[in-house]
């Protein structure tokens, strides 16, 4: 793709840290000044978010052929669709300085790119870019943070610094999706985790946000950093495969152009570590003087269970309905709507793309985790009585089925886990933007003691009834296109993939979990109409709810805004679904298979 | 053909939706929300009415097609068309749904999402009925469900949370099996176009599979379990005995237009799906031999035996009802089990056909087939007539107890004459609707289910029972003085509702080739041998 004039995706990140530092400056008084600077802010980000999500399309179709005949020049069928799974092969010795397919097709997916040496003596640069995996993330960010800031409007506590932080949490997360470079993936990560500890101990609900916050930021913590010690051991390791029998391809890969001129051995750039993944430098047996393991298999779990941490994995999902319970309305929506996104994602590039692996390995067993996310997360929302923490758990449901979509190892279940990624992020963000509006006027969020809200509030109920539509998995909305590919992506995982657990050789049992986890489409579907019915339908009561009247053109707006991709996405799925194929290709090609 | 640079069918599908959004977004205003509501269903109804007409009897096969690009990660495409069947489906829901509308003139509350939720459910069933794509059939489907559950739950009888819950619930269970068997379908044969899979069921079946197992069960078990997906999904919509519970509560809690159009057109996507998916799909298990404790036969025949059930038990349980509605609603039990059983011989004949290549039944399954297709079309238009005469008088008394009624003819003579003229085509007299499309199902499924049927024109006797016993209930008998001072005769406004359904009826009954002609069409096409 040509370069366009200007450097789109630092402003995307820099915009918001900018206009952070623009809001602390103001006088604390002028809070439409504030307002008008963030919001003026928020709209910019995602003014350029749709323009590299519709520059971006438009070149899929070519991507998506170029990819066809680099698999088709490797000799690979991009028909077949056979993990071929390498576990057990002398896969090291087959591939080693042979195979770069992969790693082609991730480079020349990448549009949009900058690169600048950051630290070159650490390998590390300021490395961005998109492709068709982080494409329509960049999009949904840029759509919650305008919605996040409308819905913020009438903050009054500390309005400024409110904003600003707002503004920096946005900045991060855009920052971590952008990232090329997996050191400056970290550095973004870290740094949405320190406003979002802010945000919620001092603006969330006040009986549980100093426990939430510190419980949401040490989970976090100690998942990413356990994932940056895997990450850093894993540069070290690609080295060395350069510096001794790596160095052939390491050669032709700069020769090709995949690698820049001026790359060392050592770095932390996402396409160097693709491309010693491909080659097998973290597959070699005898890692830490154990036969029988490698890096890839030691590690996986670490890495890619850190990064799910963030993505509300079974049994680390306990941070976040509490979290969500207690930020305050905008930052709910970013926390449950961009933020869960952020470790899905991190978790499939730090970890499928990089240890593929490893991730045969593991991903097998990690699958029951997410059965358990979503058929339990179902149950224990089925059972709130909470508003908000009825969400809360729904959304670990969802979130379970993006881990499960990963699971599958196969292009149609990873696609529906992108797909599932976008549709809950709107979705979810829709949820706790009505939850909000409601607690706001009627100072409760007890489900059995509201009722009748419809009269008073049709945009709302209208709204939550499209998002729980979409949560159930109704067809022509967006959680029916998501659900679908990652259920009969399991189907087809389910001939390819077995599991040995000691003496148990167990086989096909993916279909076991799709038939389990359908069951969650009823479970789903009655807590929405139990809470649709109870909330918004039913008598409702003036002397108890005196406040309580009809949103604001500016809240209106924010819910139309949030739905109308819900729909959109559900009618037409190929807006969407080619860009997100064209993204995860180059990771099933790391898998082995197409 | 095109309308507004956009092919017919894909703007038969469409434009109820964008007006019933059109609607929702109007200023609350009663009068012009009924009145454009009115006016679009009424331009919509006439489009379906220019495509049934311009379908070409004489060309076999799916006309109007259209095929694009839809979701092409999972082989789904925008593929729609219809043959003869879909045909007459699309002009049935083109013509009840303006006549429903008129009739919720009468609904006084939030009167804007009342008229956009019709004509959002009008979205859905243009949508099965012009689908050709397996996802795209499931997706139109299910999205039925929607706009029927808010009209229930919202404008509904007194009971109208239980009814639309358990509506909802029901059916959405149903079509969970049915998801998943379009999952393996899609997945084992890697398209969802229907006209391909259809045209080759063993394409799917994965019968080339060298140890003749998938996912570690054998493959005819899997077939097997894909078919009860599909049949159980299908039998509750249609709905067949014992899978009907939900429809009495859900058509008597059903505001008059909710239940027109549930019982007009809702239930006859099963056997829509039925036909176009499950027969084609599963020749095989449709002869095959089962066995439960001991008992054997086969899939086909236990189908029969179910839909004479309905049958006979449908016509017994409206006999026992004092509720108004719920006495129709059970006799849609008694009549889509004539459908059933109709259905049931073209699923013997056509797994012959494809099997042996040819049938001794052939020419009584076309005549049964073509019976079950024109008893949906008159099941449709009478039990429509039905609703709408139990909700005039409901709408005026406000009570369904027909206890309460008695003696309304000389009241009302207008409106008693009209009842007990939709009372006889529901009957099946001759000269009359019903009775051309009993005949054919009887006469076509006779050789086949022999025994079956004779049970069943046994259960006709009561058919005939409980239809005299609602005409004894609301029309003789001493009038009750309650209604004194009310006035019970038909409003201007129902009896324009009704005159179309009074004309057809009749024209159907003494002419049915005008419809039935471009039935036959698809029908010959599907049942010939040779072909």
């Amino acid at each position: 793709m040509e370069a366009i004039g200007f450097p789109v995706l630092s402003l995307i990140i820099f915009i918001p840290i900018v206009a952070a530092v623009i809001i602390l400056f103001l006088p604390r008084e002028g809070t439409d000044l504030i307002r008008g600077v963030a919001i003026t802010a928020a709209a910019a980000m995602f003014a350029l978010s749709l323009f590299v999500y519709l520059n971006y399309n438009a070149s899929v179709a070519d991507i998506a052929a170029a990819q066809s005949s680099l698999l088709a020049q490797a000799g690979r069928d991009s028909e077949i669709v056979d993990l071929n799974l390498r576990v057990g092969a002398e896969s090291s010795t087959v591939l080693v300085g042979q195979e770069m397919t992969a790693t082609q097709m991730f480079h020349d997916g990448l549009a949009f790119e900058e690169r600048v040496e950051w630290l070159p003596q650490l390998g590390i640069s300021y490395h961005v870019g998109v492709d068709g995996m982080n494409a329509p993330m960049v999009l949904l960010t840029g759509m919650v943070a305008v919605a996040g800031v409308l819905v913020s409007w009438k903050v009054s506590d500390r309005t400024r610094e409110f904003m600003a932080f707002f503004l920096l949490l946005v900045a991060g997360v855009y920052g971590v999706f952008l990232a090329i470079d997996m050191f400056l993936l970290f550095f973004f990560y870290e740094l949405a985790i320190f406003p979002m500890y802010l945000l919620i101990a001092t603006w969330g609900w006040v009986p549980l946000r100093e426990y939430a916050a510190m419980k949401l930021t040490l989970y976090i913590l100690i998942g990413s950093v356990v994932a940056l010690v895997g990450v850093i051991a894993m540069v070290i390791v690609a080295n060395q495969f350069f510096l001794g029998t790596g160095a052939g391809i390491f050669q032709t890969a700069q020769t090709a152009g995949i690698l820049p001129e001026s790359a060392t051995e050592f770095s932390f750039s996402m396409t160097h570590l693709t491309l010693a993944a491909e080659n097998g430098a973290f597959d070699v047996s005898g890692y830490a003087g154990v036969d029988g393991l490698t890096f890839g298999r030691l590690w996986f779990p670490f890495i890619f269970i850190g990064f799910a941490v963030l993505a509300g994995l079974f049994p680390f999902h306990n941070w976040s309905p509490d979290g969500h319970v207690a930020a305050p309305t905008a930052v709910s929506m970013i926390h449950a709507g961009v933020l869960m996104k952020l470790g899905a994602y991190a978790a499939l590039r730090a970890g499928v793309q990089l240890l593929p692996d490893g991730a045969q390995v593991h991903l097998p067993w990690i699958v029951f985790l997410t059965l358990m996310n979503v058929v339990y997360g179902a149950f224990i929302a089925f059972r709130q009585r909470d508003f908000k923490y009825l969400i809360g758990f729904s959304s670990v449901s969802h979130m379970g089925l993006v881990a499960m979509g990963i699971s599958t190892m196969n292009l149609t279940g990873m696609t529906g886990a992108g797909l599932q990624m976008f549709s809950h992020g709107a979705m979810t963000a829709l949820f706790f933007g009505c939850v909000g509006m409601v607690y706001d006027r009627a100072h409760t969020r007890d489900i059995p003691s509201l009722g009748g809200f419809m009269k008073v509030m049709p945009w709302v109920g209208v709204a939550f009834i499209i998002g729980g539509l979409t949560s159930m998995g109704m067809p022509g909305f967006s959680g029916f296109i998501a659900e679908f590919p990652i259920f009969q992506g399991m189907w087809r995982a389910s001939e390819q993939i077995a599991l040995d657990i000691g003496p148990l050789h167990l086989t096909n049992y993916y279909a076991v979990i799709v038939i389990i986890s359908a069951l969650a489409i009823i479970i789903t579907a009655a807590y929405v109409l139990r809470v649709t019915g109870q909330v918004f339908f039913g008598e409702f009561d003036r002397a108890k709810f005196p406040d309580v009247g009809d949103i604001t053109v500016r809240e209106r707006f924010v819910l139309l805004f949030l739905g109308t991709p819900l729909v959109l996405l559900g009618m037409a799925p190929f807006i969407m679904a080619p860009m997100l194929e064209s993204g995860m290709r180059p990771v099933l090609a790391l898998l082995g298979g197409m | 053909m095109q309308i507004l640079g956009i092919d017919v069918l894909s703007f038969l599908v469409f434009a109820p939706a964008l007006g019933g959004i059109l609607v929702l977004l109007l200023p609350q205003n009663k009068a012009l929300a009924r009145w454009l509501t009115l006016a679009i269903a009424t331009v919509i109804a006439g489009v379906s009415a220019a495509v049934f007409f311009a379908y070409q009897t004489s060309t076999p096969g799916y006309q109007f097609v259209l095929e694009t690009e839809w979701f092409d990660l999972l082989g789904a495409s925008w593929h729609i068309g219809i043959d003869g069947v879909s045909a007459s489906m699309l002009l049935l829901t083109g013509i009840l749904t303006p006549l429903a509308v008129l009739i919720s003139f009468e609904v006084e509350e939030r009167v804007n999402a009342h008229m956009a939720l019709i004509l959002f459910f009008q979205t859905g069933l243009f949508g099965v009925f012009v689908a050709l794509d397996l996802m795209i059939f499931f997706l139109f489907y299910e999205l039925t469900l929607v706009p029927m559950y808010f009209i229930i739950n919202q404008w509904g009888g007194p009971n109208r949370k239980y009814a639309s819950t358990k509506f909802f619930i029901y059916s959405m269970g149903g079509t969970l099996g049915m998801l998943l068997a379009t999952q393996l379908i899609g997945f084992t044969a890697g398209t969802f176009d229907i006209v391909t899979l259809t045209s080759d069921p063993a394409a799917w079946v994965m019968l080339d599979r060298p140890d003749g197992l998938f996912l570690g069960v054998s493959v005819a078990t899997v077939k097997a379990l894909a078919f009860i997906g599909f049949f159980v999904a299908f039998c509750i919509k249609v709905p067949v005995w014992p899978f009907h519970t939900w429809l009495p509560d859900a058509h008597s809690e059903a505001p008059t237009a909710g239940s027109m159009l549930l019982a007009g057109v809702m239930l006859k996507l099963g056997a829509y799906g039925f036909l176009r998916l499950v027969i084609p799909l599963f020749p095989d298990v449709w002869i095959g031999e089962f066995n439960i404790l001991g008992i054997t036969g086969s899939v086909a025949g236990l189908f029969a035996f179910l839909a004479m059930l309905g049958i006979v038990l449908g016509a017994f349980a409206a006999f026992g009802q004092t509720d108004i509605k719920r006495l129709v609603a059970y006799s849609s039990v008694n009549h889509m089990g004539f459908v059933a059983i109709g259905l049931a011989v073209t699923a013997v004949v056509y797994a012959e056909n494809y099997f042996n290549g040819t049938s001794q039944h052939a020419q009584d399954a076309i005549l049964a087939t073509n019976g079950a297709v024109l008893q949906m079309f008159n099941h449709g238009l009478s039990s429509a007539a039905m609703f709408l005469l139990a909700g005039a008088i409901y709408h005026k008394t406000h009570t369904r107890d027909m206890t309460q009624y008695g003696g309304l003819w000389v009241r009302a003579p207008i409106y008693g004459g009209i009842f007990i003229f939709a009372s006889m085509a529901s009957l099946g007299l001759p000269g009359l609707n019903g009775f051309v499309s009993e005949f054919l199902i009887v006469r076509g499924a006779y050789p086949v289910f022999t025994g079956l049927i004779v049970i069943s024109m046994l259960g006709l006797l009561f058919t005939g029972g409980y239809i005299l016993k609602g005409i004894r209930g609301v029309l003789h008998g001493p009038f009750n003085l309650q209604w004194r001072d009310t006035n019970l005769e038909i409003d201007l406004r129902e009896f324009v509702a009704i005159a179309p359904l009074v004309v057809l009826m009749l024209i159907t009954g003494i002419v049915p080739n005008w419809v039935l002609s471009v039935i036959n069409a698809s029908v010959t096409g599907m049942l010939s041998t040779g072909g």
